[in-house]
C-alpha cells in the first residue's frame, strides 16, 4: 500500500515540476542566505580561536602598566622575588604597505606553543639557540611567509600553520629590535603554579594592575554585535525565502486535497499520509537544503575576503580570508533547512490533516480572506505595539533586535489589510469597466500573492532602512573625516629621536607641528587610549565635539579638564561634568564628548603636559602637519628626501581620507550584497506566486476575454497589475524603512558600536529603489503575461467546456 | 441574416474532425436549439459563432462581418459588439458585484443604460442582491446574473451554451422563461447548445448535430 501512495503523492510534483522547481530554490535561497552568514560568523569566530589556541591568550592572569609599557627592571624585580612570569612585546609593524602585528614572548618562559612545538617536531628543526639570538628568527603564516620573503632586512623566515594571520611570532629580543621599542614591555603573564611565600604585587610592583583572565574583553566579545548584525540579516533573508516555501506549499496541498480525499476513500488513513506527507517534505528539505548549502559555501567564500578585511581593520581581529568547509555547518544548515521547511508548511500540513474527508477541493480555502486579512492586521498591530514595548523598556542590542524584528514582522502581517483598503478605495474611484475590473480582480489576488507582497515589503524596508543608515553614516563620517583630518600632512618617524630631530626641521618651515602622541591605559570598560595635544586653533575650530561644556579648550589646557570619545562615554555613562579617573591619583573633569567612528575602544584626550604627567615617556614619532595645502606634495618628498622615510611614512590629507573611505565602504559590503540578495529573493517570491496562481488565474480572465478583451490587452493589464501591487508595497515600505533606519540609528548602532548618528533622507535612493522594484515586480510578471498572450484559444475555451 | 454559417469545418489538435461541412443561418428574432451527444461539437460550434475560436474551412457571417479574415483585436470588437454569452458555469467575473456584474458588458461595449440594467435586474428577481458577490449567491441566482449581464449590452445575437445545465428542474424552468421572455422583448436572435429535447421544443428551430454534421 505504502508504495502506491508514494506514487499516487509524487505524481503531483511530475504534474506540476514548476512547483516542485519553485519550492527547491525556496528552500535553497533561504538555507543558502542563511548558512552564508553562518559560514562567516564560524569561519571569523574559528579563527579568533585559532589565534587564541596558537598564542596561549585568555588562558592566564596578566599585569599591565595603565601609564604605559613596563620597564625591563621591573620585570626582573619580579623574577628575582619569585614571581613566575612571562614578558610580552606587542605592536604593529608596518611593511610594503601592509600592517603585521609583531608578538615577542619570552621563549624561554613563556607556556608552550604550538607553533614552536611544530617547528620542534619538524624534519629539520632549528637550532634552539638560533631563535632566541641574533638575528633570531620569525615564526609566521605560510601566506605572511609568501609576502615578507622579498623584505631583506627581516630576519629568517620559519613557516608554521600554527601561526594567526598577518602575524610575526618571535623571541622578544628580537621585536624589541623590529618595533624599536628596546626594554619595554606590553604586559607579563602569570604563569601558573606560583611558589609559595611570593611578595605581594602591591610591595614589588604598585604600578602595575593584575587583571584576571575572565575579566578581559576578547576579540570574540569585541566583535560580538558586529557577528549579531550579520546574523540579524541572515535571519530576515532566511524569513524572505520562506515565504517562497509557504505560498507553494500552501498550493501544493490545496491542490492535492482532492487527492488526499480520494485516498482516505480508497482506505488510507490520516495518520499514514501526514506521516509520509512528512516524510516528503523532508527529503524536500534535504535536496533544497543541500542546494542551499552549496550556494551558501560559495556565497561566503566571496563576501568572507572583505568581512575579514573589515574585521582586521575595525577590531584587529585575525581573520583568514579562506572558507573551510565544517561538517557542524553543513548539519546546522540541513537542520536549518528542516525547520524551515516544516515551519513553512505547519499550518498547510495542519489544515490537510484536519480535512473532513467529504469537503470539497477547497483552493478557495487557500486564498485566504478578508477576515484572515483583518486578523492578521490585529495580530501584526499588536506585535508592532510590543516590539516598541521592549525596545523602550529594555536596553540591549538583544532587546534592539527583538524590536525591529516586532515591527517589520507585524508590519507585514497588517499588509494584506492596508493594502485590500487601498484598492477598495482605488475601486471605488474607478470610473470604467475595465479600470473597475482591474481593482477589484487586484484585489481577489491578493490572499495569492499577499505572502510574496510581504517579502517583498520586508526586503524593501530592509533596502530603505539600511541604506539610509549606511548613506546617513557615509555623510556624517565624510563631514567628520573633514574635522578630524585637518593637517595636511600626517607623518610617522623612524623613532623618536628622529622625530625630534623632524620637528624642529619643519618648525620654522611650516604653519604648525601637531604631534600624535598616545599610551594605552586600562579602564573599567576596557582599553583606554590617551592622547596628548597641544594649544592650536586646527583643534578648537574643527575637533567633532558632540557634548560639551563651557569654556572646555582652555579648561583642558589649563590642566583641569578631559575630552572623552562618545563609545567610551555611553559605555561608562560618563558626560560633561563628570569625573574620568585616569590613574588611581590623577581624576579630571570631562570637558566634551567628540564623536570617534569607526573606533571600537575608549579614548580621551588631555593636554600635552597632562600626558607627561600621566604617561612619561610617550612615543613621540607621529605628527600632524599644518601647511598650505598647495605646499604639501613638494613638502612630503622634502621631507621624504631629508630623512630618507619611506614613502608610506608622509601620508598626505586625501590620501588618509581615501584610505578611511574604503575601510568603511569596505565595512558594508556585506551588509549591501545580502541587502541585494534579499531583494532579489522577493522578486522571486512575486515571480513564483503569479506563476503557481497561474492555474487559478485562468477561470478570472477567460470571461472578460470572452466578453470582449483581447489576450494582448490581458496581457498588459497583468503586467499592469503586478506593477500596481509592488508601487502599493514600495510605497507603504518607505515609511517602515524609516523606522527601520531610526531603530538602526539610534538604538542597534548605540547598543552595538556606542555611537548615534543623524538620520538623513534621501530621496533619490528611494525613487532608483522604486523604479528597481517596478522593473523587479514587471520582469517576475512578464512570464505569466507571455503566457497568457500566447495562449491558445482552446485552452480558455476549456474554462467554459461543460464537460470538463 | 444575422448568423450564417456556411460549410464550416473543425478539427481538434491532432487532425480528428469534429465538425464537417456544418452549415446553419439564423435572422434577427429567431431562436434556434442545438442538441448532440456529447463530444458532438455542439459548444465547438457555439465558440466559432461567438468568434471565440477559429476554424479550418468554410465561414462565418456574422452581423454583416465575415469571420475568417479577422485578427485577435477584431474578434474582441465583434464579440464586445454583437455577441452576449451565457455558460453552463455561469462564468461570473467574482472580484465584482452582482450590479457590477450585470452592467460589465454594457459599459465595455460603450452602451451602459442604467434604467434598462435596473429593468432587467427587476425581472430577474437581482434587486436585492446587486451589493453581493458571486460566490454568495445560488446556482440559479448566478445564472439570471449572467443572462442579466449579456442582455444589458442589447446583443444582437445571444449564445447560450447548456444554460440550465447545472440548475435543478424549477431553476431550469425559471432561467429558460425569463430568458426566452427577455429575447423576445429584445429582438434578440438566440442560438441555445442543449441536451435537453424539451428545452429544444420551445424554441423556433432545431438542429441537431452527429458526426460533424447538422442533421
Amino acid at each position: 500500500m505504502t508504495g502506491a501512495v508514494i506514487q499516487a503523492l509524487l505524481s503531483h510534483w511530475r504534474r506540476h515540476k514548476l512547483q516542485l522547481v519553485t519550492m527547491l530554490i525556496g528552500i535553497a535561497l533561504a538555507t543558502g542566505l542563511w548558512s552564508a552568514v553562518q559560514a562567516i560568523n564560524a569561519e571569523a569566530r574559528a579563527s579568533y580561536q585559532r589565534a587564541n589556541d596558537q598564542l596561549a591568550l585568555g588562558l592566564h592572569d596578566e599585569l599591565r602598566n595603565p601609564s604605559g609599557p613596563i620597564p625591563i627592571a621591573r620585570y626582573v624585580d619580579l623574577r628575582r622575588s619569585g614571581w613566575q612570569v612571562a614578558a610580552i612585546l606587542e605592536g604593529p609593524l608596518r611593511l610594503n604597505g601592509r600592517t603585521v602585528q609583531v608578538m615577542g614572548v619570552d621563549m624561554v618562559a613563556y607556556p608552550a606553543l604550538p607553533a614552536v612545538t611544530q617547528i620542534e617536531q619538524s624534519e629539520t628543526p632549528p637550532d634552539p639557540a638560533e631563535i632566541l639570538t641574533a638575528p633570531g628568527r620569525l615564526l609566521v603564516s605560510p601566506k605572511l611567509a609568501e609576502v615578507l620573503r622579498a623584505q631583506d632586512s627581516l630576519p629568517p623566515i620559519l613557516q608554521s600553520d600554527a601561526v594567526p594571520p598577518d602575524l610575526i611570532l618571535t623571541d622578544i629580543g628580537v621585536a624589541e629590535v623590529l618595533l624599536e621599542k628596546p626594554g619595554q614591555i606590553s604586559r607579563l603573564l602569570v604563569l601558573p603554579d606560583q611558589p609559595r611565600g611570593i611578595p605581594r604585587l602591591a610591595d614589588i610592583a604598585p604600578e602595575l594592575e593584575r587583571i584576571e583572565a575572565s575579566s578581559r574583553l576578547d576579540t570574540a566579545q569585541l566583535t560580538d554585535s558586529f557577528h549579531l548584525n550579520l546574523t540579524a540579516f541572515g535571519l530576515l533573508s532566511f524569513a524572505v525565502g520562506l515565504f517562497i516555501v509557504h505560498g507553494t506549499v500552501g498550493l501544493a496541498f490545496a491542490q492535492r486535497r482532492a487527492m488526499v480525499r480520494t485516498l482516505r476513500a480508497l482506505g488510507v488513513s490520516m495518520r499514514r499520509l501526514v506521516w509520509m506527507i512528512m516524510a516528503e517534505l523532508t527529503l524536500l528539505a534535504l535536496v533544497g537544503g543541500t542546494l542551499g548549502l552549496i550556494l551558501g559555501f560559495f556565497l561566503a567564500g566571496a563576501l568572507l575576503p572583505d568581512v575579514a578585511a573589515t574585521l582586521r581593520g575595525l577590531y584587529g581581529a585575525p581573520v583568514d580570508g579562506q572558507m573551510n568547509l565544517q561538517p557542524q555547518w553543513v548539519l546546522a544548515g540541513l537542520a536549518m533547512a528542516l525547520a524551515g521547511t516544516f515551519l513553512a508548511s505547519g499550518q498547510a500540513l495542519f489544515r490537510l490533516s484536519r480535512m473532513p474527508l467529504l469537503t470539497g477541493a477547497g483552493l478557495q480555502a487557500w486564498r485566504g480572506s478578508a477576515i484572515g486579512h483583518r486578523t492578521s492586521g490585529l495580530f501584526g498591530l499588536i506585535l508592532i505595539a510590543g516590539g516598541f514595548t521592549v525596545g523602550y523598556a529594555f536596553d540591549g542590542l538583544i532587546a534592539g533586535f527583538a524590536m525591529v524584528g516586532g515591527i517589520l514582522t507585524g508590519a507585514a502581517l497588517i499588509l494584506p489589510y492596508l493594502l485590500s483598503l487601498a484598492l477598495s478605495a482605488f475601486q471605488r474611484g474607478a470610473s470604467g469597466p475595465i479600470a473597475q475590473w482591474v481593482w477589484a480582480d487586484m484585489r481577489a489576488q491578493l490572499p495569492g500573492l499577499s505572502l510574496a507582497l510581504m517579502a517583498l515589503l520586508l526586503a524593501l524596508a530592509a533596502n530603505i532602512g539600511v541604506g539610509t543608515m549606511v548613506s546617513s553614516f557615509r555623510l556624517t563620517f565624510t563631514g567628520w573625516l573633514d574635522q578630524r583630518l585637518t593637517s595636511e600632512l600626517y607623518l610617522t618617524a623612524a623613532d623618536n629621536q628622529q622625530g625630534q630631530q623632524i620637528a624642529r626641521w619643519l618648525s620654522p618651515q611650516v604653519d604648525a607641528v601637531l604631534p600624535i602622541r598616545s599610551v594605552e591605559l586600562a579602564h573599567e570598560t576596557g582599553p583606554l587610549f590617551l592622547y596628548g595635544i597641544v594649544d592650536h586653533q586646527t583643534y578648537r575650530d574643527h575637533w567633532p565635539i558632540i557634548a560639551s561644556s563651557e569654556g572646555v579648550w582652555d579648561r583642558l589646557h589649563a590642566g583641569e579638564a578631559a575630552l572623552i570619545n562618545e563609545q567610551l562615554a555611553r559605555r561608562a555613562n560618563l558626560w560633561p561634568g563628570d569625573a574620568l579617573t585616569l590613574r588611581e591619583d590623577h581624576t579630571l573633569t570631562i570637558a566634551g564628548v567628540y564623536s570617534d567612528y569607526g573606533n571600537p575602544t575608549g579614548q580621551a584626550i588631555v593636554s600635552m603636559p597632562q600626558l607627561d604627567q600621566i604617561a612619561p615617556g610617550a612615543g613621540n614619532r607621529r605628527f600632524g602637519i599644518r601647511i598650505a595645502p598647495e605646499r604639501a606634495t613638494d613638502m612630503a618628498q622634502a621631507l621624504r628626501d631629508q630623512f630618507d622615510l619611506p614613502r608610506q611614512a608622509v601620508v598626505q590629507q586625501a590620501a588618509m581620507k581615501a584610505q578611511s573611505l574604503a575601510i568603511f565602504e569596505k565595512t558594508f559590503v556585506v551588509t549591501s550584497a545580502l541587502n541585494i540578495l534579499t531583494l532579489g529573493v522577493a522578486g522571486f517570491a512575486i515571480l513564483t506566486s503569479l506563476l503557481t496562481l497561474w492555474t487559478q488565474r485562468l477561470p478570472q480572465i477567460a470571461p472578460v476575454w470572452a466578453l470582449g478583451l483581447t489576450r494582448a490587452r490581458l496581457a498588459q493589464l497583468e503586467l499592469l497589475r503586478s506593477v500596481l501591487l509592488a508601487a502599493l508595497t514600495a510605497v507603504l515600505a518607505l515609511p517602515l524603512g524609516l523606522v527601520l533606519a531610526w531603530a538602526l540609528l539610534a538604538v542597534i548602532n548605540v547598543q552595538a558600536f556606542g555611537w548615534r548618528l543623524p538620520m538623513y533622507l534621501f530621496p533619490t535612493d528611494w525613487a532608483y529603489l522604486f523604479a528597481l522594484t517596478l522593473l523587479a515586480a514587471f520582469v517576475a510578471a512578464a512570464l505569466p503575461a507571455l503566457r497568457l498572450l500566447r495562449l491558445p484559444p482552446a485552452d480558455l475555451l476549456r474554462v467554459f467546456a461543460n464537460e470538463r | 441574416m444575422l448568423l450564417m454559417i456556411d460549410r464550416v469545418q473543425k478539427s481538434y489538435p491532432g487532425g480528428r474532425p469534429v465538425l464537417r461541412d456544418v452549415s446553419l443561418s439564423l435572422d434577427q428574432g429567431q431562436t434556434l436549439a442545438l442538441t448532440g451527444e456529447s463530444g458532438s461539437g455542439k459548444s465547438t460550434l457555439l465558440n466559432l459563432a461567438a468568434a471565440l475560436d477559429s476554424f479550418d474551412g468554410g465561414e462565418i457571417t456574422l452581423d454583416g462581418t465575415t469571420l475568417s479574415p479577422l485578427d485577435d483585436a477584431g474578434r474582441a470588437e465583434l464579440r464586445r459588439q454583437s455577441v452576449s454569452l451565457v455558460f453552463q458555469q455561469f462564468n461570473l467575473i467574482p472580484s465584482l458585484t452582482v450590479a457590477q456584474n450585470l452592467s460589465f458588458h454594457a459599459r465595455l461595449a460603450g452602451r451602459e443604460d442604467a434604467d434598462w440594467t435596473g429593468q432587467l435586474a427587476d425581472r430577474l428577481g437581482l434587486s436585492d442582491l446587486l451589493a453581493r458577490f458571486p460566490e454568495s449567491l445560488s446556482g440559479g441566482q448566478q445564472q439570471r446574473v449572467a443572462i442579466g449581464r449579456a442582455m444589458a449590452a442589447r446583443p444582437k445575437l445571444l449564445l447560450a451554451d447548456e444554460p440550465t445545465g447545472n440548475l435543478d428542474e424549477t431553476a431550469s424552468a425559471n432561467v429558460l422563461d425569463l430568458m426566452l421572455a427577455l429575447v423576445a422583448d429584445t429582438g434578440a436572435a438566440l442560438l441555445l447548445v442543449t441536451h435537453s429535447r424539451e428545452i429544444a421544443r420551445r424554441l423556433d428551430q432545431h438542429a441537431h448535430l452527429a458526426g460533424g454534421h447538422i442533421t
